[in-house]
């Protein structure tokens, strides 16, 4: 084995005025190699990554590419020099077709086409408007083409956010092989089932540091976040404070053979006040229609609502707020005035009526805002403009829209997506804390090992149907990996 | 990862003057002024002439005098612009007004020749709503349309009353053209206006949702706005400034014709540009606009002076616009 690294970065150091976002970050990456990155929000990850891809310039230190200097002016560079990045957000021109964007990065097609059969996409037409193929095959295409280029190094910015478990597999299991043949991999990630079973170490950032380098091992989650937050935390023990479960007779929300064709065909259950009602499903199975018609986006085509016992029919969201259904997207960038301040995002709901068209009533507002704010513990900083606020934070302002406003009924669509463990940790507990307090939350999560931690009962919908109400305080993940592929073994069901 | 500290100074300072357009709009324009000056000594300053005060306020007051107009039209665009629209019908529509209302004056008398002048905007300004907010057609080609649909009316119009002869209302003629204090009366609309636009954009709902329409509008829809009252309401309301502010300028201008206000319209979008509102939506600024109306009235008497023929003022001009507003977007990054 070579004894110079592929990847070395040292000493990197990135300031942004007064903000020092990076002060002493080091990675190295070794031939066949898989080093996690890991970091709460805010720790430096993005800007290190930035770094180290040639996005950035750093202030001091260097990255070597196989010894060599290469400083990288341009991510095109950085790619010339072995180093192809696969980032959050699909790379992809969403107007122009499949062998369009292959030609625009000089993609050999025949590679890409092994890759993308490889990691589980078998019918893939070349002629395919990307704006017409689903989130999950972007990435998907994303990985592809960055292994056919044949990378030294290959990062990997939370690749598996948003993918469906099959693929998750079929990805690691690729990444992996390449790994075994000599590639060095950087794996940016939150999750730590996917890192245990996949990286060899793990580099830890915190407040723009590298603050350890660890072997993977059994347990060595606990020293992670203890690393990452810089204090000992438990993580994955049950936010819950108390099960409520359906103690009142009338639910919240009563759902009955709801359809949205082609998306879902037989949606029905209840939903109690002071529940979290966990929703299990692999990625398109119809939870992303479901929601938006349970927000009002959509109109079902057949199949009865009812809100506390009376029938409801949303031709608006608006109608849906109305009877106090409340939706948080899965997109956030669906949701927020990116370049508006956090208060008129919190507040916007507070004028959507015409009759507070009108004078706001300042007070209230700052009231309501200061105590979402608060509830959350939104890091305001950067108030004034939403879009320069991190994710996590960002996530909060969605959800703090509705808090501020009232929560009856909360629709949460995957809030945890790409987001750090820290503020995971504040919106489990937080989800209880508003059940607790009267409210009927259904959640879905893309991230099963969730479910257990913030719900109470689950629905199990795959292919479109509701296949099995679990109890989610005792599921493990086993049981609901297999339900979510529609392999349970309740009777009568699937 | 917060990116808004990544910037250089440069940046930076950009960000700033485009959260405070007014501030480099004021020292432009005052740059300008100071520019007249040394062209004509002693038209700002008639010290310098010989003559009494410091400033001449007859000066200062005409240039206050035929901005009004275009920053009540300015207004309009700022309004619609917030939404990421434009209303190119206010030219029209003012014009419309002004014309109705100096022929029924003879006719009728004032003040149904008023009320009927505004209403002809209301009627623009609810078919431009009902376009934009519910057929979801471009505002740009809505008002466009609305604009020819109401030139075209007006022709015919002129047929019905061409024997009417023409009146213009005198209170209006005061409000054009009259002084107090050496300040035009037009100032006792347009203080108040203003200050009415300025609290409706800061301060209230209606103000919030075309900020956020521009901005994201599935994340007002999201919030439970219906996007369409939004709109009727705008464009209604962008119709009765601009009805409004051709009243005034028939007051001013004392005279009726087919295209009265119709050559204030680019201006107006221009004075929004140059004061700070993006095309795109979600930001503007109206302290901005009427630093621009004032900017772009300074710039004519500028080129008036300076004596050139027409088609040179006019293509001058258009050229000044393109360097300000590209300057302005190369320091503030935006667009």
């Amino acid at each position: 084995m070579n004894s110079t690294p592929l990847l070395d970065a040292s000493d990197v150091a990135k300031s942004f005025g007064a903000v020092h976002a990076l002060t002493n970050a080091h990675l190295t990456v070794a031939e066949g190699e898989i080093v996690a990155l890991m970091g709460a929000n805010g720790a430096g990850k993005s800007t290190f990554v930035k770094i180290i891809t040639g996005a950035l310039r750093p202030d001091a230190g260097q990255v070597l590419i196989r010894g060599k200097q290469a400083l990288v002016g341009s991510p095109a560079e950085a790619r010339h020099s072995g180093l192809v990045p696969v980032y959050q957000e699909p790379s992809l021109i969403p107007d122009l077709d499949v062998s369009d964007n292959l030609r625009l990065t000089d993609t050999p097609v025949e590679q890409f086409r092994e890759w993308v059969s490889e990691l589980g996409i078998e019918d893939l037409k070349l002629s395919a408007m990307i704006s017409d193929l689903p989130l999950a095959t972007l990435r998907i295409l994303d990985l592809a083409r960055a292994l056919a280029l044949e990378p030294d190094v290959l990062l990997l910015d939370e690749m598996t956010a948003a993918l469906p478990t099959d693929l998750v597999e079929r990805v690691l299991k690729t990444v992996q092989r390449k790994a075994d043949d000599g590639m060095g991999v950087i794996y940016v990630s939150h999750r730590f089932t996917e890192i245990s079973e996949l990286c060899d170490r793990a580099t830890v950032l915190r407040d723009g540091m590298s603050v350890g380098d660890l072997e993977i091992e059994p347990g060595v989650e606990e020293r992670v976040v203890e690393l990452m937050l810089g204090q000992k935390i438990d993580i994955g023990k049950r936010a819950v404070l108390k099960a409520n479960g359906p103690q009142i007779k009338t639910p919240r929300l009563n759902v009955h053979s709801l359809a949205f064709e082609p998306s879902f065909s037989d949606v029905s259950f209840d939903l109690y006040p002071g529940e979290v009602l966990g929703v299990v499903a692999l990625e398109g199975q119809g939870q992303d229609e479901l929601f938006e018609v349970l927000a009002g986006f959509d109109r079902p085509t057949s199949g009865s609502m009812k809100v506390n016992g009376q029938p409801v029919s949303f031709s608006h969201p608006a109608d849906a707020i109305a009877a106090g259904l409340t939706f948080v997207p899965g997109d956030r960038s669906d949701a927020l005035l990116a370049q508006r301040s956090v208060k008129e995002n919190i507040a916007l709901p507070f004028s959507a009526r015409i009759k507070n068209w009108g004078p706001i009533k300042l007070r209230h507002e700052r009231n309501r805002v200061a105590y979402a704010v608060e509830k959350l513990q939104i890091d305001t900083r950067a108030k004034g403009e939403v879009q320069r606020l991190s994710g996590g934070n960002q996530q909060k302002v969605t959800i703090g829209r509705w808090l501020a406003t009232g929560v009856e009924t909360l629709l949460l669509f995957d809030p945890t997506r790409g987001i750090d463990v820290r503020t995971k940790r504040q919106i489990y507990p937080l989800v209880r804390e508003l059940a607790d307090q009267g409210a009927a939350v259904l959640f879905y999560t893309s991230e099963l090992e969730e479910i257990p931690l913030a719900c109470d009962r689950a629905v199990v919908i795959f292919n479109g149907r509701v296949v099995d109400v679990i109890d989610a305080a005792d599921a493990d993940e086993q049981t609901l990996m297999r339900a979510a592929y529609g392999l349970t073994e309740t009777e009568g069901a699937a | 990862m917060s990116m808004d500290a990544t910037d250089p100074p440069i940046a930076r300072f950009g960000r700033y003057l485009r959260d405070n357009p007014i501030i480099p709009l004021l020292i432009f324009l005052f740059l300008m002024i100071a520019v007249l000056e040394v062209l004509r000594p002693g038209i700002v300053t008639p010290v310098r002439a010989g003559r009494d005060g410091l400033i001449s306020t007859f000066w200062v007051g005409n240039l206050i005098k035929f901005a009004i107009p275009l920053a009540m039209l300015a207004a309009c665009q700022v309004l619609t612009m917030l939404t990421a629209g434009i209303d190119l019908s206010v030219g029209v529509v003012a014009t419309v007004s002004a014309f109705v209302c100096a022929t029924l004056s003879a006719i009728w008398g004032v003040t149904p020749a008023v009320l009927i002048a505004l209403s002809a905007g209301l009627v623009v300004g609810v078919v431009n709503g009902i376009g934009v907010g519910l057929v979801r057609v471009h505002p740009l080609i809505m008002t466009l349309g609305t604009g020819l649909i109401a030139t075209g009316c007006l022709q015919v119009y002129q047929r019905l009353v061409i024997n009417a002869g023409t009146e213009i209302p005198t209170f209006l003629a005061w409000l054009g053209t009259g002084r107090t204090a050496g300040m035009p009366n037009g100032l006792f609309v347009f203080i108040p206006f203003a200050l009415f636009i300025l609290w409706l954009m800061r301060y209230t709902g209606f103000g919030r949702l075309l900020f956020a329409l521009g901005s994201n509008e599935q994340a007002a829809k999201l919030s439970g706005v219906r996007a369409w009252q939004v709109y009727l309401a705008l464009y209604v309301l962008s119709s009765l400034i601009a009805a409004l502010a051709g009243l005034l300028y028939l007051g001013m201008i004392r005279q009726t014709s087919l295209s009265l206000a119709n050559p204030l319209l680019l201006p107006s979008v221009a004075a929004a540009v140059i004061g700070g509102t993006s095309i795109f939506g979600g930001r503007g600024s109206f302290a901005g606009a009427i630093v621009g109306a004032l900017i772009l009235r300074v710039l004519d008497t500028m080129l008036t002076l300076m004596q050139m023929p027409e088609g040179a003022r006019t293509a001058l001009f258009g050229l000044i616009i393109l360097a300000v507003t590209a300057l302005y977007v190369r320091i503030t990054g935006t667009r």
